[in-house]
């Protein structure tokens, strides 16, 4: 395939990614970062969601150097520049967590649970994780 | 069309059925698979979280997943139906999407 | 497999790219160009200096519409442009720039 690929059936369904797992500790984020990267060259309505445990993802200040792990938190920044900005975060998995949008590194929209509900049961896609 | 969502970690390790649980709309499935299956027992600890749940969604477990287990025969929380690999079919066939937590 | 630089091993994969990226050295980008038949000119490095500033921001190789985009946000619209890369990096500018850079292929290339 070359560097220039379009998906050509025009379709263009509704597509989340669910974030529910902390950083680091096991390869989910990553794994899923890679598929909204990949997700980007198809022109899919693509939304990401930071749920529980999930919203550690996108805490600033990640430094897992000493890991030897790759600082893909820095990847998130990127996904503007991939026309990938409707990014959700759950209000009650930051406050239980003590954070706030300001700990964010990423612009977000903060919604509150039953907005949650309701977003995620209008999606025609759903990979979680 | 409702949408379904599955459930496959026991809610005695963690916290995936809650998880549903809260961010499912009303009148979604939920089918609990794999280990998620001990959630549909009756008289457990966790019991009372899918009792509560019963009225807002309709719930559904994996048969094969149960019997894997030797947990078959076991009492179920009233209004969890029992659906073998086709029935599961049926349920992801029959909704808008898939959702699952893991 | 690996790249021969003063007498120094530079292993990469089976594509080119290399297997760790804090080995790249600008003697070693000539000579990975050299191998995809590209002469460094002052507008080559331009692009692959700004994809290493790319993935040092976003600890990745973006996808060539993310780079032109990106490039023409930085360099200008007469460089932001398939026409202008392409005639830089035949074979692709994500793919072959990307390889020049030592960075890794683009996520979503296959």
């Amino acid at each position: 395939m070359n560097d220039e690929t379009e998906f050509e059936s025009g379709v263009v369904k509704r597509l989340m990614f669910v974030n529910r797992k902390a950083p680091h500790g096991t390869i989910y984020a990553l794994e899923v970062l890679e598929m909204i990267l990949i997700s980007a060259a198809f022109d899919q309505d693509v939304h990401l969601a930071f749920l529980d445990d999930g919203v550690f993802q996108i805490v600033k200040g990640q430094d897992p150097s000493a890991l030897e792990i790759k600082n893909f938190a820095k990847t998130y920044r990127a996904l503007e520049g991939y026309d990938i900005e409707k990014l959700y975060v759950d209000q009650e998995s930051l406050e239980e967590r003590g954070l706030s949008a300001d700990d964010l590194l990423v612009d977000v929209e903060v919604i509150g649970r039953d907005a949650m509900t309701e977003l995620i049961d209008t999606m025609d896609v759903v990979f979680s994780a | 069309m409702p949408a379904l969502h599955t459930v496959n970690k026991s809610p005695f390790e963690r916290d995936a059925l809650t998880a549903c649980l809260a961010r499912a709309a009303e009148g979604s499935t939920i089918l609990l698979i794999e280990d998620g299956v001990t959630a549909a027992l009756a008289g457990t600890r966790h019991a009372p979280t899918l009792t509560a749940a019963a009225g807002r969604f309709s719930l559904a477990v994996l048969g094969p997943d149960l019997a894997a287990r030797g947990l078959a025969g076991r009492p179920l929380v009233p209004g969890v139906k029992v659906v073998d690999y086709d029935g599961f079919v049926d349920l992801a066939a029959d909704s808008s999407t898939v959702v699952s937590w893991l | 497999m690996a790249y021969q630089v003063n007498g120094s091993e530079i292993e990469h994969d089976e594509e080119g790219y290399l297997t760790d990226l804090s080995q790249w050295n600008e003697e070693l980008a000539e000579m990975i160009a050299k191998t995809e038949d590209i002469e460094m000119s002052e507008e080559h490095w331009e692009v692959v200096n700004f994809l290493r500033e790319y993935y040092d921001e976003y600890q990745i190789a973006p996808a060539v519409r993310v780079l032109t985009k990106a490039v023409g946000k930085k360099l200008g619209p007469e460089k932001g442009n398939n026409k202008y890369l392409y005639e830089l990096f035949p074979y692709g500018p994500a793919k072959q720039a990307c390889k020049i850079a030592g960075l890794p292929k683009p996520t979503g290339c296959v």
